[in-house]
């Protein structure tokens, strides 16, 4: 018991280390595009949904990207048929604790959790560095190593897209040793384009919070006007 | 004094601005609270369209299906069963449907149905929200009276209901049993929930 | 006549039905007594200035506060046990209430802004205190009252923030109450009993939940009721720390007092709106707060296995956090992480003392000279310094500037009864200034 508790103590201590201090390419996209984020969506559910869920989303809420009820069931839904349910990982957990080591985290609101102190934004420029910084590597028993997040558990699941790239430790840059289906520019825009769905993801609501946010401080700005010229008269009285 | 007037008409005219303006200020902050009562996507899914399977629903029998956490029965009504309908009509509080909010209007025909022999009815009692149960015996023989022709009986406050699920006049429910929006997306199968599909 | 709680006459009816109805009322409820004697007929000084303002601010976010809580609690589910996908209860809960409740994600962003905008509001108000000298004689009680509310708003929002039970939640629940354990003999005891398990568990988050819905807010009411009405027994202090009731017209109206009601209510309503302006800019526009309000690690769910690389508590305690870590000296036999917890506790509880600890003949800054100045301005920098470490990761050279600021900090409090005294004072008036 005793020694329980030691243990405990020192739990904090132990801090696991995610992700390396690397400097982040800056994602360059915008969750107002809406084009951009059907292309994401259509990423995200092809290539991240085999192993992670967005557990906290509903196919429904896709419909706010400018899709029909039908183009979501035709396109986007391969694990479920209501449109009103959960984005749920079709995989078992415990099964793929048994492969992975580790259960693969649920992305709904992983562009959030990214995030810096100072800067709740930088979630986007580390999944769009992340996601483009994937490297071979043997000694890893994936055969892939990141940049962004060294010893990374999970293996390059858009090589087909990118390409094979090598890491040159002369010059600590990657190559593209075997190019893929897409160019390299090809390749920045769509994974642009899943981080951005994926920012979108982690707070549908944020562009309508913003457009909501205009209309409250003007009204504000209007019912101070009237607060104060109502002081005013008020304080006439008082010398 | 004249002047004090003024003053105080002027003061008025602020206060009522501003009592006015932050009032609705007030109402509008009041929109996310109350909203926020209303059911939620969660209850919105769970609500979603059921689809049944009536191939196996005999003449004369019944089937309880769950939409939004109600009851829902099918009843493949036998021909015996429609012809107590017209005659106890004069028996009924609203026997031609006339109450709009109880069916849609392809249900408020005699029989309260699409196809003439199939009730697709939400079992719960217009009157405290008790699901009623079937005495589908005609006479005494299900504990009814003597001149009983087969419908249902809701056990918290003895309403009575016809094979069509409309109430019998001077009882405690105020309306017939509600008919839920549904269509046949074949012979066989019932959408319930929903007129039309992917509507 | 009195402040407050005087002999008002009772309501006469002129005859009409609501006149008759009021009449009833006021025969049997003290409402007139009540309107009168804290509002249309309490005397508060005229020259309040932008510092009087966070008074009835605090009192605008404890509304906001319960308000948005007795909603949120209608969908959070306390619940540390694993959902269908993987994801505990407690935390799927909150991003239902984000996502599928309509208009949740504004009340849940309302609550979460509103618990920063407490501290925000609450530190301001106890730095009015601090300069006016409003804890003096006869304000005691007032201010001791106050440092109740602050030490129940601390433990209330300690307990809410584990409630979304994330990263940070976790975690910061843990070593907040392995603290305890610092204690000599009782210790480990002591935090198994706050838990209520072996490590911090759904028992722990429902103990959590009951403290910060039903137990903490009962107390908070109940002390601010009491801070107002001893507030209101003594009248309030002003920014020139005199007292208005020495000088009264023939009606015994302190000549410098003008009724709460219409003056103060009317100017609190500008107060308050242009609060609501900067509460709504940060919550429409940053919810975040930059990662201070809404800690980005807290949007991963507990794990109870894996600690964040960085763990702080939330902004507003972390001066006293950073204290804790700047003891790091063994004494009598007991070690540093003993001794961090009691000058943590004592950071806090020393502000009670602040009315026997303040020996100047005058109360307000206005008419106290450079030392009090230098003094107080060293103490805020202090408490911002300590509020910033606190946010960092521990570092050599982070833990000897605490460990200068928290002597200053203690400094400050102790030598007060010397430094208060030996300042030079300028003449108070006798009638307040503009």
């Amino acid at each position: 018991m005793k020694k329980f508790l030691i243990a405990l103590l020192f739990a904090p201590v132990l801090a696991f280390a995610a992700g390396a201090n690397v400097p982040l390419d800056k994602w360059p996209g915008s969750v107002s595009d809406k084009a951009a984020l059907q292309n994401g969506a259509k990423l995200f559910v092809n290539y991240c949904m085999n192993c992670h869920g967005a557990s906290y989303m509903r196919y429904k809420n896709l419909m706010d990207l400018g899709l029909t009820e039908q183009q979501v069931k035709e396109n986007l839904m391969f694990t479920s048929d209501k449109i009103g349910d959960l984005m749920m990982v079709a995989a078992r957990h415990d099964e793929q604790k048994l492969w992975f080591g580790a259960m693969p985290p649920d992305l709904t609101i992983i562009a959030r959790a990214r995030g810096e102190l100072g800067n709740p934004g930088a979630g986007a420029d580390w999944l769009y560095t992340y996601l483009r910084t994937f490297y071979q590597d043997e000694k890893r028993p994936t055969g892939w190593n990141n940049v962004a997040f060294e010893a990374v558990g999970m293996p390059h699941v858009l090589w087909e897209l990118q390409g094979t790239q090598v890491m040159n430790h002369e010059t600590h840059k990657l190559e593209l040793a075997v190019p893929g289906k897409m160019s390299p520019a090809e390749f920045d825009k769509a994974v642009s384009d899943l981080v951005g769905f994926m920012v979108w993801m982690g707070e549908p609501q944020q562009e309508y919070r913003k457009t909501l946010g205009i209309f409250v401080l003007a009204f504000l700005a209007l019912l101070f006007v009237v607060a104060y010229a109502l002081k005013k008269e008020y304080w006439k009285d008082i010398h | 004094m004249s002047n004090q007037g003024k003053v105080d008409c002027g003061r008025r005219r602020l206060v009522v601005a501003t009592a006015a303006v932050g009032g609705v200020g007030a109402v509008a902050a009041l929109v996310p609270f109350v909203s926020s009562l209303l059911p939620s996507e969660r209850a919105k899914a769970a609500g979603a369209p059921v689809e049944v399977d009536i191939s196996k629903l005999e003449a004369g029998q019944m089937m309880t299906v769950e939409w939004r956490g109600k009851p829902v029965w099918i009843i493949n009504r036998t021909p015996e069963m429609l012809e107590t309908l017209p005659k106890l009509a004069d028996q009924m509080a609203d026997p031609n449907s006339e109450v709009k909010s109880q069916q849609p209007d392809y249900a408020a025909n005699p029989t309260r149905s699409i196809k003439e022999n199939l009730l697709v009815v939400v079992g719960i009692c217009t009157h405290l929200g008790c699901s009623p149960t079937s005495k589908f015996k005609a006479g005494a023989e299900e504990g009814m009276a003597g001149d009983w022709l087969g419908g249902f009986l809701c056990p918290c406050h003895g309403s009575t209901f016809d094979f069509a699920g409309r109430v019998f006049k001077a009882k405690p429910a105020p309306t017939n049993l509600e008919v839920p929006p549904h269509v046949y997306l074949a012979d066989t199968r019932i959408l319930i929930g929903e007129d039309k599909k992917g509507a | 006549m009195t402040m407050a709680g005087g002999n008002f006459e009772k309501y006469k009816s002129d005859g009409s039905l609501a006149g008759n109805v009021l009449e009833w009322v006021d025969a049997r409820f003290p409402a007139t007594s009540m309107w009168k004697g804290h509002l249309s007929e309490y005397y508060a000084p005229k020259n309040f200035n932008f510092w009087y303002f966070f008074g009835s601010l605090a009192l605008l976010v404890l509304v906001i506060q319960i308000v948005t809580g007795i909603f949120l609690v209608m969908h959070y589910k306390p619940d540390a046990s694993l959902n269908a996908a993987g994801v505990p209860v407690a935390f799927a809960s909150v991003e239902y209430i984000m996502r599928d409740v309509p208009g949740g994600w504004l009340i849940r962003y309302m609550h979460s802004t509103g618990a920063s905008a407490f501290f925000i509001v609450v530190y301001l108000h106890m730095f009015r205190g601090l300069i006016y000298g409003s804890y003096r004689k006869p304000r005691e009680l007032t201010w001791l009252f106050g440092v109740g509310i602050f030490l129940v708003l601390m433990g209330e929002a300690f307990f809410g923030y584990l409630l979304p039970w994330g990263q940070m939640s976790y975690w910061g629940a843990q070593v907040i109450v392995n603290l305890f354990g610092a204690i000599p003999v009782v210790g480990n005891d002591l935090s198994i009993l706050i838990r209520g398990d072996f490590v911090v568990g759904d028992a722990t988050l429902n103990r959590f939940f009951s403290f910060h819905v039903i137990a903490f807010p009962l107390v908070l009411i109940g002390l601010v009721a009491a801070h107002i009405l001893a507030l209101h027994e003594t009248g309030s202090n002003n920014p020139d720390g005199i007292d208005i009731k020495e000088k009264k017209d023939e009606k015994g109206i302190p000549l410098d007092g003008i009724p709460f009601h219409p003056y103060y209510t009317v100017k609190d309503i500008v107060g308050v709106v242009v609060f609501l302006m900067a509460f709504s800019a940060i919550m429409f526009f940053a919810p975040e707060g930059g990662g201070l309000f809404l800690e980005t690690p807290n949007f991963y769910p507990a794990d109870p296995l894996k600690t964040p690389p960085h763990i702080a508590p939330v902004w507003y305690f972390t001066p006293y956090y950073s204290i804790l870590r700047a003891i790091v000296w063994n004494f009598f036999g007991l070690d540093a992480k003993f001794w961090g917890v009691v000058a943590m506790g004592a950071s806090v509880v020393i502000f009670a003392f602040l009315p026997w600890l303040d020996r100047s003949p005058v109360r307000s800054i206005r008419y106290r000279g450079p030392i009090t100045k230098v003094m107080i301005t060293l103490f805020v920098i202090c408490f911002l310094i300590l509020g910033y470490l606190g946010t960092q990761s521990p570092s050599a050279m982070g833990e000897l500037i605490s460990q200068i600021c928290t002597v200053f900090y203690f400094g400050f409090f102790l030598a007060m009864p010397w430094w208060s005294r030996m300042d030079k004072f300028k003449p108070v008036p006798e009638r307040v200034t503009k």
